[in-house]
């Protein structure tokens, strides 16, 4: 009896706690992309470059490396050439350009761009099913993405 | 304000300057136990690129000799097996492949070059896969064989070898060939998947780029069934749906109207080049 009360106040808490997250995160649908990129934050929550370090390298997450080269990540093997190299990427753009870019690049250059609208349900056809209504990275990732992006000076 | 921005990238591009490391196919000749395979040709009209290569001039140097010699290649050991199923009696008719076509490097020379084509009895275009079923079902009282299953891979296999060094050539003119290519083209270039990426993002728009540790080819099919270094023989249709897996799509059905549209439209892109069956790939 004492046991079941815990676990539902815990799981009242858990579900107070994840709405409170959500509460200020931009839904995919809502992001406002303007001349100068998506000036405010998707979540409120500064991004942390070490985690988007992560999501920039992982095969599952961003997986950026499959097209771009970064000498930042020299240790890591295999650098694709299909998007330029993210050399000193944050000399060329500010920080909500850089959100623009990884959150619905198609917004940014043209709607025949190879890279993936990384929150974004602007999506190809046929989305497997376990996916549908998904974005790639969630608002958080792409925040600390971009605050990784933001370390990549010359 | 979108070609402002593109024209900054591409200023970036050229400013960050590092060449791509093989950007390009390799320059390099192919000779299949002293015959000629083409693996560079002029396109055929209204073709978007000027030339059209094989596979395996995108591959390391290791893969491209593996496939140079007939001993050497992994791939040969499934046409033997596919040569064993074209003498083997099959069904109820007391019938194998050879007791109708008798000798295959003589009555198979070409089908392999000139698949697919019109069938009229289905209405559709026909592969050699479905050829196959189509002789064991209507003339041998057998089952027919399920993808990529009970030797379908190495009897198609054995068969598309017998076209070695042949030019690839599709005959659009017959029955709805051509609508058939023109839903081909569609399914091409349509974007699928939450990755949002066509057929033509990777196999032409980044034709000679490094995608990882792979290089983008022009995704020809002339070689199938390939033999892959970590697969093994790889069927056609399995390679589609390992591509379009990628975009995380669902995967349509082997053999399904798509797919056959899809293979009637990459195989004329890949007219002229010679079959190479069974081609070695990583
Ligand atoms: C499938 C290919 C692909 C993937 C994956 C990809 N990109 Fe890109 N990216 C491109 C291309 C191509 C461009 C250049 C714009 C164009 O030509 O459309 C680009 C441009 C960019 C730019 C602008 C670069 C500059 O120098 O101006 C940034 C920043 C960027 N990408 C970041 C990322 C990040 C971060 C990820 C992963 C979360 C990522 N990309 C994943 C293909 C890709
Ligand atoms: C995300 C990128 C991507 C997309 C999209 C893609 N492919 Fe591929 N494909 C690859 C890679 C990587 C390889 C292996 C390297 C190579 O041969 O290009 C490959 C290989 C192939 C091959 C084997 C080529 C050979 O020489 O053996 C064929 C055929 C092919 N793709 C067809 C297609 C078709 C048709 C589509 C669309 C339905 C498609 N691909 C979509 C990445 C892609």
């Amino acid at each position: 009896m004492t046991r079941r009360i815990k676990f539902t106040l815990g799981a009242i808490a858990a579900v107070v706690l994840s709405t409170a997250a959500f509460a200020s995160e931009v839904a995919p649908d809502a992001v406002e992309y303007g001349d100068e990129g998506v000036m405010t934050s998707l979540t409120g929550v500064a991004g942390d470059p070490a985690a988007g370090a992560e999501t920039f390298k992982s095969r599952k997450l961003g997986n950026c490396l499959a097209c771009h080269a970064n000498p930042d990540m020299a240790g890591e093997q295999f650098h694709g050439d299909v998007g330029p190299s993210l050399e000193g990427v944050a000399d060329r753009w500010e920080e909500p350009m850089l959100r623009a870019i990884v959150a619905n690049s198609k917004q940014i250059f043209t709607d025949e761009t190879i890279m993936p609208g990384f929150y974004s349900l602007e999506v190809g056809k046929h989305v497997r099913e376990s996916l549908v209504g998904e974005t790639i990275l969630t608002a958080q990732q792409v925040e600390d993405v971009v605050a990784y992006l933001g370390t990549l000076k010359e | 304000m979108k070609r402002l921005l593109l024209a900054g990238v591409v200023l970036a591009a050229s400013i960050a300057g590092s060449g791509p490391v093989w950007a390009d196919p390799v320059e390099d000749t192919l000779e299949i136990d002293g015959m000629p395979i083409v693996t560079q040709t002029a396109a055929p009209e209204g073709h978007p690129f000027d030339e059209v290569y094989s596979g395996w001039l995108f591959r390391s140097a290791e893969t491209r000799d593996l496939e140079r010699d007939t001993f050497e290649n992994p791939g040969m050991i499934a046409v033997e097996d596919g040569e064993a199923m074209w003498n083997t009696v099959m069904g109820s008719e007391g019938k194998s492949c050879a007791s109708c076509h008798e000798d295959a490097s003589v009555s198979m020379k070409g089908v392999g070059a000139h698949y697919p084509k019109w069938d009229a009895d289905s209405g559709k275009p026909i592969n050699v896969e479905l050829q196959i079923n189509k002789c064991l079902t209507e003339q041998m009282g057998a089952e027919p064989l399920p993808f990529n299953k009970n030797g379908q891979r190495e009897l198609t296999a054995y068969i598309k070898h017998q076209s070695l060094g042949m030019p690839v050539e599709l005959d659009l003119t017959e029955g709805d060939m051509q609508s058939w290519w023109d839903r081909g083209k569609d399914v091409y270039y349509t974007r699928t998947g939450q990755l949002n990426l066509a057929c033509a993002s990777c196999h032409e728009t980044a034709m000679g780029k490094m995608i990882r540790a792979d290089h983008l080819s022009q995704g020809q099919v002339n070689g199938f069934p390939t033999y892959r270094l970590k697969n093994g023989l790889t069927s056609l249709h399995q390679r589609f749906r390992g591509c379009i897996r990628d975009t995380r799509a669902e995967q349509p059905k082997a053999f399904s109207d798509d797919l056959m549209a899809l293979e009637t439209y990459v195989t004329w892109r890949g007219t002229g080049l010679s079959v190479e069956t069974p081609s070695v790939r990583q």
